[in-house]
């Protein structure tokens, strides 16, 4: 069967386009062997920043680890989207078992293949922030300090989108969800709550950290794949935007994610054994309105009248973020 | 082998004979005696490449073995009490995933009031999460259930909570005869799954199943489960042949032959039991006892049989349903679709002797049996506790209250 070699590059934006980078590093959306570990016909919403997030993490896993893939899934909207029996969308071996506990059958999965003398094969756990840095965050900060041999893949949506849209400790200041309302004098998260997962998983020490967005998903790609090369605790930490939770257009959830990573609000870095070693630099900075605006999760934000103060403790967090990893050279 | 042998010990040498592939734990008493041996074992090499997680709670020991066992391995853990119930989620899902994990449950109470001593509160607590479990008499027994428990989980393709007594059997040194390699692994042929987690075949596993399934897929795990009914007895039979002894089995009458009453029990308790039916038998008391052996799944029609004609029957439990009384009673009543007495005993490790067991039964002999009956129980402490009680609205813990009332160690620090 012939094939056509079709070029992507995108306008409007500041990114250089496939046709001036040279084979090896070029992003290629769609060839005859794609993997398609995570198959079309799922039941995902428009525009699913995760479905599209998990699609390249997996099929660049299965593709770095030359087919050699396992992977277990926390509940959530990806483990439910997929696996409605008697359905399934994966094209891999895949387990799902309950919320909070995916890093630790990943462990169990990394030790049988030990034990039965399997090395090669690889593990990856996958969960949504709920998942992984609330209800699992034990099992995960357990998986990390043996320094097991699984990779963690965390897809970030800032809210338990799967129940309904309810406040996670990775939900950002300000926002609404269904258990943060804007109906007191201090609407939605509160300013200050919340944790930064990739910053805990870098103080355990472990061999590999990254932060990745679906607005670079050549940048995911080739952190996924780094990630599979390496051996021992794992973690991968990928903004999704969703536009059911975050009340956007799904046309923008690209868009919303170039505009997290270029207002510094959510910094692509890089560490390795505790130490950042690498950041992806912004080259066109943006004040965070313009992330903020596109989401009516921060609607009471801009009025009226409009919450200044709000907005500029959020720029006050992007430009915190810019400075730590030195985001703007 | 006969050796002089801790019960913790002999179940640590005894599973690892088992060859498992993965062993994942957290400590918790009176489990630890069996996991620190096990570790010890993997770390030296002696149980092949086992690998031995030390894990950050139960939740996560038994989640490790679920994703080990979907992937092929043998595996083990072993729990107490407050580890069991922090683990609760998980139990049901391995159950729910028919995935073969062996598990001991060192039986102890569940706080509050803290107690690390036994009674079967944690094991009874889960009764009905999908699990077998297999209750030991004696160190013996409990070796040999481990044996027993990982071929019958590999048959059915189900999980087995193997139950002993926490310190009376888990830190009691008696003589055992030990098997040796060759004879385990002439009874327990290696662990060969139908369906693994394998780059070679992909398969999902775990799916989420709506009303239009589940009430199918329930219905098939207890029908499944109730084979072990017809396997354990197969299973015991094909163990004394191995080993020339009987261990296990559903339920195991003791002079029950001619008996007016029979009382009922698990676990450590049956020896003080026989103890004390021989020596009303002496006196000339028809009395017997059966032990129950596998609790779940429920022998209901093993136990009418050996009842029938029995015109007394008393449950010893080492449990309470707060609110309702006894929950093995519960069961056997439905059992034998008869009346029993209800005996609450040996709660939080609160010592069950032969004489008060002689004069329970004497009691009921003489229709003197409150329902339920709480056995040596101190009723100057529950009168002084409860009479003012009546009269004055309070709440918060009353431990500390009966502990003053009793005179213990803790009113000095008072």
């Amino acid at each position: 069967m012939s094939t056509e070699r079709i070029k992507f590059y995108q306008t409007g934006t500041f990114t250089a386009g496939n046709r001036l980078l040279d084979e090896g590093t070029r992003t290629v959306q769609s060839r005859m062997d794609r993997t398609n570990s995570l198959n079309s016909g799922h039941r995902a919403c428009q525009g699913c920043g995760e479905a599209l997030g998990a699609r390249y993490a997996i099929d660049a896993a299965v593709r770095a680890s030359h087919k050699q893939l396992i992977a277990v899934n926390a509940t959530g909207c990806l483990e439910v989207f997929s696996s409605p029996y008697p359905e399934s969308s994966w094209q891999i071996p895949w387990m799902h078992s309950l919320f909070g506990n995916a890093p630790a059958v990943a462990s169990g999965v990394a030790a049988a293949l030990r034990a039965k003398g399997r090395d090669t094969v690889k593990v990856i756990a996958q969960g949504g922030d709920g998942a992984t840095v609330d209800i699992g965050f034990g099992c995960l900060s357990g998986m990390f300090e043996r320094n097991d041999d699984v990779l963690y893949v965390c897809y970030d949506n800032e809210a338990y989108m799967n129940t309904g849209i309810q406040r996670s400790g990775a939900t950002p200041p300000f926002a609404q969800t269904n258990t943060t309302p804007v109906v007191s004098e201090h609407p939605g998260n509160p300013l200050g709550a919340g944790k930064n997962v990739p910053r805990i998983a870098l103080a355990h020490g472990i061999p590999y950290v990254a932060t990745a967005s679906v607005a670079d998903l050549h940048d995911l790609e080739r952190k996924v794949t780094k990630a599979i090369g390496i051996c021992g605790a794992r973690y991968i930490h990928i903004q999704v935007p969703c536009p059911l939770g975050w009340g956007a257009d799904p046309a923008h959830t690209m868009k919303i994610a170039r505009l997290a990573v270029e207002s510094g609000l959510f910094p692509l870095f890089e560490a390795e054994w505790g130490t950042v070693i690498q950041s992806s630099s912004i080259r066109r900075k943006v004040p965070v309105e313009r992330y903020l605006e596109l989401q009516n999760r921060f609607a009471h934000l801009f009025g009226p009248p409009p919450d200044t103060d709000a907005i500029a403790g959020i720029q006050a967090i992007a430009d915190h973020n810019i400075a730590l990893y030195g985001l703007l050279r | 082998m006969t050796v002089q042998i801790e019960g913790s010990q002999a179940v640590a040498e005894t599973v690892a004979l088992c060859r498992p592939d993965v062993v994942a734990a957290y400590p918790i008493s009176p489990q630890t005696h069996i996991v620190e041996r096990l570790a010890r074992k993997a770390a030296k090499g002696e149980i092949g490449r086992c690998q031995f997680l030390n894990v950050e709670s139960e939740f996560a020991a038994l989640s490790v073995l679920i994703g080990a066992s979907a992937t092929g391995a043998r595996t083990y853990t072993a729990t107490s009490s407050q580890g069991l119930l922090f683990m609760a989620e998980a139990v049901y899902n391995a159950a729910g995933l028919g995935l073969p994990i062996v598990m001991t449950v060192a039986n102890r109470a569940i706080g509050a009031p803290i107690n690390i001593w036994n009674d079967h509160s944690d094991s009874m607590a889960l009764r009905d999460a999908g699990w077998i479990q297999l209750f030991a008499e004696d160190n013996q027994e409990a070796a040999d259930l481990h044996i027993q428990a990982f071929r019958l989980a590999e048959e059915l393709s189900c999980p087995v909570m193997v139950c002993m007594d926490g310190y009376v059997l888990t830190h009691a040194y008696e003589p055992l005869d030990l098997p040796n390699a060759s004879q385990v692994d002439r009874y327990l042929p290696p662990y060969s799954p139908v369906q693994v987690l394998d780059v070679t075949a992909p398969v999902s596993i775990g799916a989420m199943v709506g009303p239009e399934a589940f009430m199918e897929v329930k219905y098939l795990s207890h029908h499944q489960h109730l084979r072990a009914l017809e396997l354990i007895p197969e299973l015991t039979g094909v163990f004394e042949q191995h080993f020339h002894r009987r261990s296990g089995g559903l339920c195991t009458p003791y002079r029950v032959e001619d008996a007016d009453i029979v009382v009922i029990a698990l676990g450590s308790v049956i020896g003080t039991i026989k103890d004390a039916v021989d020596e009303l038998r002496h006196e000339g008391v028809a009395v017997g006892c059966v032990k129950i052996g596998c609790y779940r799944p429920f022998p209901k029609q093993q136990l009418r049989a050996l009842l029938e004609g029995v015109t007394r029957v008393i449950v010893v439990e080492k449990d309470l349903a707060v609110g309702m009384g006894g929950i093995v009673s519960a069961d056997v009543q439905l059992a034998l679709k008869g009346p029993v007495h209800t005996v609450i005993a040996g709660l939080g490790g609160r010592s069950i002797s032969k004489a008060s067991l002689k004069q329970m039964i004497q009691a009921a002999r003489g229709e003197r049996l409150a329902d339920p009956h709480f056995l040596d129980l101190n009723w100057n402490v529950i009168d002084q506790e409860r009479s003012p009680r009546r009269d004055t609205r309070r709440a918060g813990p009353m431990a500390e209250q009966v502990l003053r009332a009793v005179n213990a160690i803790g009113v000095k620090l008072i």
